[in-house]
């Protein structure tokens, strides 16, 4: 109960604007609400706002009184290596929505500052065998209740958490590139260079959460976006999808999302007959797949037109 | 009559300063060691970049050099354990040829590993951090383990022949090395008790060193094995290892036989028969091995499951079958049919054949190492085109020869100041025969 308190809480300041007049948020201390001083010194524009209050009412704030909130601190390295309690988190890939827009990608890549032509996030366009159809298969990190990766790892640089994340601590990681050897998954990649980060960025201590900033010597991979589950957000791949195709969310709560449609997770999976990768190797994934039917678009492969176009 | 013998042994077998041939040898290896340490820096500097490897190709020749030090660095126990245990006498003049490929290998083997890092300032996280789950921190402690018993069965046979040594203080020139003989010798006052419990200690040794030895390259072999990978997911692959660790070892120490034969003119001491019984040892691990590969590559391409299939046939015809087919005949098929007739174990033969197999074995190393790689379960996928391909740059050649250089100018300063017969055991060995 506390957990979801704090949780919901932190949703509504991160997202909205909090204000003199969310009472609501009032209670205990609270790093965003504003001091005595910045009050005085603003002056009511007259231009009202309607927000929704944690107790649930509607209220009117003047406009004035808003301000951006800034991000919530990062956890310490401690609690991102024990994971958020009581959640398990979980991956909805509908192979039948995507049509390699790679905004996934590209959201992913931008968020994470990953070395330019590398990716965390790819988008494989698969055909099983010569008769059947071809789809486009994006793939995360699979963030397996059996990793491998954490097995091999001689120094514990890469965990599982209790919310079933694997991250990585680059402060620790040794780069031995046994953790990429060892994924069948092909899903982590390597800093073989000093990444060209701006000064903020590189400047700031590094997060496992965040996986920011990626750090020469060490290996990276998608992170599930902890940070922005933390604040109730969505990872950035998910909302970044015109289409739909990934949805987020809590085994435990037994939902996941894609931003505009909420599911039960085990009745869409259930319905659609969802399947994991490789299940084969017991590797246990936490990204489940909708196989690719009745499919909003067809299967066009781009690069593959450009090649033959060339030749 | 039986002291003049002994008095010639001294004089054969004391270390001799370098001649022109021995100057322009250290100062070739010294030049490959310069190059490779140079590359290193720049590695240093700019990060694995200056590398070839990729995101799919992460391991390269850094590794298969790694697994071709740790390789041939099981020949010092199949010499002086297995042998010694066996009462092969015939081994004694190459005991410690055998030890000192297997002591400088294995130094090796731990410097490239650490080449190979991309954070090298951080291995003290092995301690700090290590799991015992790992299959690298296994690698770490039975590599350290054998390190140690390695050094220890290269240091008791000396201790004898350190006081020969410090006998003949003007022989072995300048007076530094006396003070280092010495130091580590001295207290070897050559009586019964001494001997008695050197005797002990180097049997203990000898029996310890044989399972460490097959744990080094079977806890090696399982850095790929513990994998998914086509290629390496095979439970064939601990004895793989082994008996071509064995082949290589022994392809190497005739080699050294041979070299040092002919530059410290040994023909008295390393004789026409020592290469015939090595030569017998050389077919026997070649048909071993070559029974291994049988079952490595035969199985899997009997079936053609998918997975493996590009892999297998990649070796096979595509893309390594040349550097595939020279290496199987190279490390395996031309020595075994080079050393089956009697002609061919005289001492050149054998010292090509030694050759061959230690060429085709690094060249195996490789193809153990990087087309698995090349061949993930999912096709390699969003990455700039040069990830897909693998072909060493020349800084991974500079540090990969230059370690090889620098194994090879341990051997040489070795051999520059101590005596790489064991001069005591040579005596020892004749006076019995004599007795008998």
């Amino acid at each position: 109960m506390k957990t979801n308190d704090t949780s919901r809480r932190e949703f509504i300041s991160a997202t909205l604007l909090a204000g003199l007049a969310v009472t609501g948020c009032s209670t205990g201390k609270n790093p965003f609400e504003p001091d005595a001083a910045t009050i005085e010194t603003v002056k009511p524009s007259g231009e009202m706002i309607k927000l929704l209050s944690v107790d649930g009412e509607v209220i009117e704030v003047d406009k004035a009184f808003l301000k951006p909130v800034p991000s919530l601190p990062q956890v310490s390295n401690e609690l991102a290596r024990q994971g958020i309690p009581g959640k398990k988190f979980v991956m909805v890939i509908d192979l039948s929505r995507c049509k390699s827009l790679k905004k996934c990608q590209s959201a992913c890549n931008h968020m994470h500052n990953i070395h330019p032509g590398q990716n965390w996030i790819k988008v494989y366009p698969q055909q099983e065998a010569d008769h059947t159809a071809p789809y486009w298969q994006p793939t995360t990190c699979m963030h397996c209740d059996e990793p491998p990766c954490v097995k091999v790892c001689p120094v514990d640089a890469t965990f599982k958490r209790q919310d079933g994340i694997v991250l990585i601590d680059s402060d620790r990681c040794i780069g031995c590139r046994f953790c990429m050897a060892a994924c069948p998954y092909s899903t982590r990649v390597f800093n073989w260079e000093e990444l060209n980060l701006p000064k903020e960025i590189a400047n700031q201590p590094y997060s496992c959460e965040t996986s920011v900033p990626q750090k020469k010597g060490t290996v990276g991979k998608c992170d599930f976006c902890p940070d922005m589950a933390r604040k109730g957000e969505l990872p950035h791949c998910v909302s970044a999808c015109p289409n739909g195709v990934f949805m987020f969310g809590d085994m435990i709560e037994d939902s996941v999302t894609n931003g505009s449609e909420t599911f039960r997770f085990s009745d869409l999976v259930r319905d659609k007959a969802g399947y994991r990768l490789m299940e084969d190797l017991g590797t246990k994934p936490s990204v489940y797949y909708l196989p690719p039917v009745n499919r909003n678009f067809p299967f066009e492969n781009k690069e593959e037109k450009e090649e033959t176009k060339k030749s | 009559m039986e002291s003049l013998a002994k008095q010639q042994i001294i004089e054969d077998l004391l270390p001799q300063k370098f001649g022109k041939a021995g100057k322009i040898w250290v100062g070739i290896l010294l030049a490959f060691c310069t190059l490779g340490l140079v590359a290193y820096i720049l590695q240093l500097k700019n990060g694995l970049v200056v590398t070839a490897m990729r995101d799919y190709v992460s391991w390269g020749i850094y590794i298969s050099n790694f697994v071709f030090f740790v390789a041939i660095s099981l020949v010092g126990s199949l010499i002086t354990a297995v042998l010694r245990l066996t009462q092969a006498k015939w081994s004694t003049p190459l005991t410690r040829i055998a030890e000192i490929i297997a002591v400088s290998a294995i130094t090796f083997a731990s410097i490239i590993i650490i080449v190979d890092m991309g954070r090298p300032e951080r291995f003290y996280n092995l301690f700090l951090h290590g799991r015992l789950q790992s299959p690298i921190v296994w690698d770490v402690i039975v590599i350290t383990t054998y390190f140690f018993v390695s050094l220890l069965l290269l240091y008791f046979p000396l201790l004898p022949d350190m006081a020969i040594m410090m006998k003949h203080k003007d022989v072995t020139g300048m007076p530094w090395l006396n003070k280092m003989y010495s130091f580590l010798g001295s207290f070897w006052k050559n009586t019964a008790a001494q001997i008695h419990i050197s005797e002990k200690a180097i049997n203990i040794l000898s029996i310890t060193i044989i399972p460490v030895a097959f744990a080094i390259h079977t806890v090696t072999s399982w850095l790929f094995a513990t994998t998914y990978r086509p290629g390496w997911d095979s439970t064939n692959f601990g004895a793989y290892f082994i008996s071509g660790a064995f082949l290589v070892g022994a392809g190497a120490v005739v080699v050294a036989m041979y070299v040092f034969r002919r530059s410290y003119k040994l023909e008295n001491y390393i004789k026409d028969e020592h290469f015939d019984k090595m030569g017998k040892v050389l077919v026997l691990l070649a048909l071993l091995y070559l029974y291994f590969n049988v079952n490595e590559f035969l199985v899997p391409a009997f079936k053609m499951k998918k997975s493996e299939e590009e892999h297998l046939m990649g070796l096979f015809t595509g893309e390594f079958a040349i550097v595939f087919w020279f290496a199987i005949s190279t490390a395996m098929l031309i020595p075994i049919l080079i050393l089956i007739t009697k002609k061919g174990r005289k001492p050149f033969p054998a010292f090509i054949a030694g050759l061959l197999v230690v060429i085709g074995s690094w060249f195996k190393r490789y193809l153990i190492v990087t087309p698995t790689l090349l061949h993930p379960f999912l096709p390699m996928t969003d990455v700039p085109e040069g990830y897909k391909h693998y072909f060493p740059t020349w800084q991974e050649w500079s540090i990969a020869l230059g370690s090889l250089a620098g194994a090879l100018l341990i051997i040489t300063i070795f051999a520059r100041i101590f005596p790489i017969i064991p001069i005591q055991e040579t005596i020892t060995e004749i006076e019995e025969h004599e007795q008998a």
